[in-house]
């Protein structure tokens, strides 16, 4: 049983201080989630096809030092949108919350379309995030194509 | 919307209308018909000039924009083949677009680049009306052939509208299978197997009307004789990797004078033009064949559009 005071148990395994512990990535993502993050210089805890009661098999990622902005956090919800994040403060949980899709996202994604005009000349894309049948959809504001979020890429 | 409200505004996407802005921009159409019956709109765009903006080359849709200007006793300028424009020397869109806004009150593009009309519209301080920008929209078509459509039945709600052709990559059917959903029309979607409509259009029209009846079918013989209109489209070649597909399918998807026999009295046949073979010619001078008529029904729709965005009707 945790004491007081004592760290919880998610993090009781790797203790970190100050930084992010990003759970709940479906099994197989957390080093796409790295890569997003470009964590080079901190230190991180990767933890690879672990049980999990809700998912059965997830990742999950620390790291030290580390915070995330909202741009950063919009990438992590295409590729892991289940993942929750924690933000640790002396050791402590600070603030904890699922990743969520926005309604836009700007200069985020590519357009898979060739022939877009995103793809050919120096436009920043646009994509709409809209929901259909409980999947997520990514629709380019400027060619209309629309992509199920197993189809996007990141820029 | 009220007409006043369309001032300024970009005609880019079926998607950006509501099915009230529709309704405003066919009854537009009507009234605009009778004024050019009466002669009294030959002044209507007097010192407005519009850009005709055509990066590839597409004579029937230039001509009806230039035309829809000029009987409105505006100005054209511009140019029919991007070759000879500067974007040939590498000059960007952007660049383009902010250049001509300065010579014009409206810009008509057309463009083979997806997505190119949008861009456009979000750079440009005049209204930018979008004559095709590659396989995506193509706005003034779907508002002829609601207009077409409107005109011969007196509505669109119910009626039973039948899509052949090439339903996969044919952005008019897209657009106004789109549209039509709007209407609660009743969709039939006759297509070979590799040329179905795709799934993300289908989410697209059951967005527009949840209720929409739609049936898939890789024939046309079973449905026809239940069918208000049908409306078909071009099966490209080049979409085929095997010629002796192509050579098949051209060939069942062809609509023959024999095939009509039994449709409905006021069976309609439509087609946005140009024809290849998909409809035979003995068809033309049948009652059931709408598609000349069609294609006249870009004026009073092009007419309409560039009168309400510069603020002249009304």
């Amino acid at each position: 049983m945790a004491k007081e005071g004592e760290p919880k148990k998610e993090i009781k395994i790797h203790p970190i201080i100050e930084g992010i512990v990003i759970d709940h990535i479906s099994a197989g993502k957390a080093l796409e989630v790295a890569k997003i993050l470009g964590v080079n210089n901190n230190l991180v805890t990767i933890g690879l096809n672990l049980s999990s009661s809700k998912m059965k098999l997830k990742d999950c990622i620390k790291i030290e030092g580390r915070s995330l902005s909202n741009y950063e956090l919009n990438k992590i919800a295409i590729v892991a949108p289940n993942a929750t994040v924690s933000m640790i403060h002396e050791s402590k949980v600070d603030d904890k919350f699922k990743v969520k899709l926005p309604k836009e996202l700007k200069n985020t994604i590519k357009c898979n379309n060739p022939n877009c005009v995103t793809r050919i000349q120096k436009v920043e894309t646009r994509f709409n995030v809209d929901e259909t049948n409980s999947v997520s959809y990514f629709k380019c504001f400027f060619c209309e194509r629309s992509y199920p979020i197993n189809d996007i890429e990141i820029l | 919307m009220a007409v006043k409200d369309f001032v300024g505004r970009d005609i880019i996407s079926i998607h950006d209308f509501t099915k009230k802005d529709i309704i405003d921009v066919l009854e537009t159409a009507k009234r605009m018909e009778t004024l050019s019956n009466m002669k009294l709109n030959r002044n209507m765009m007097n010192a407005k000039v519009m850009a005709s903006l055509f990066f590839e080359p597409s004579t029937r849709t230039r001509l009806s924009f230039e035309s829809s200007m000029n009987k409105l006793g505006g100005k054209v300028i511009g140019f029919s083949d991007g070759n000879i424009s500067s974007t040939y020397k590498g000059e960007s869109l952007k660049d383009t677009i902010k250049m001509v806004e300065n010579y014009s009150d409206v810009i008509v593009i057309r463009h083979p680049i997806d997505g190119s009309a949008r861009l456009a519209a979000e750079v440009s301080n005049v209204p930018v009306i979008n004559a095709g920008d590659g396989s995506n929209q193509h706005p003034t078509q779907t508002l002829l052939d609601l207009y077409t459509i409107k005109k011969t039945f007196d509505q669109i709600t119910d009626l039973k509208i039948g899509l052949i052709g090439d339903l996969k990559y044919g952005r008019t059917v897209h657009s106004l299978a789109y549209a039509l959903a709007l209407f609660k029309a009743k969709l039939v979607f006759i297509s070979p197997e590799e040329l179905k409509m795709p799934k993300y259009i289908i989410n697209d029209i059951q967005k527009a009307n949840p209720d929409v009846e739609i049936e898939e079918k890789n024939e046309v013989e079973s449905v026809i004789n239940d069918l208000d209109v049908l409306y078909a489209t071009r099966i490209q070649r080049e979409r085929f990797v095997d010629m002796t597909e192509y050579e098949k399918v051209k060939n069942a998807f062809r609509i023959e004078k024999k095939m009509l026999k039994n449709v409905k009295s006021n069976f309609k046949l439509m087609h946005p033009l140009p024809r290849i073979n998909e409809i035979s010619e003995d068809i033309d001078e049948s009652k059931y064949a709408l598609y000349f008529e069609q294609s006249a029904n870009g004026i009073p729709i092009r007419q309409s559009l560039l009168a309400l965005v510069t603020g002249r009707f009304g």
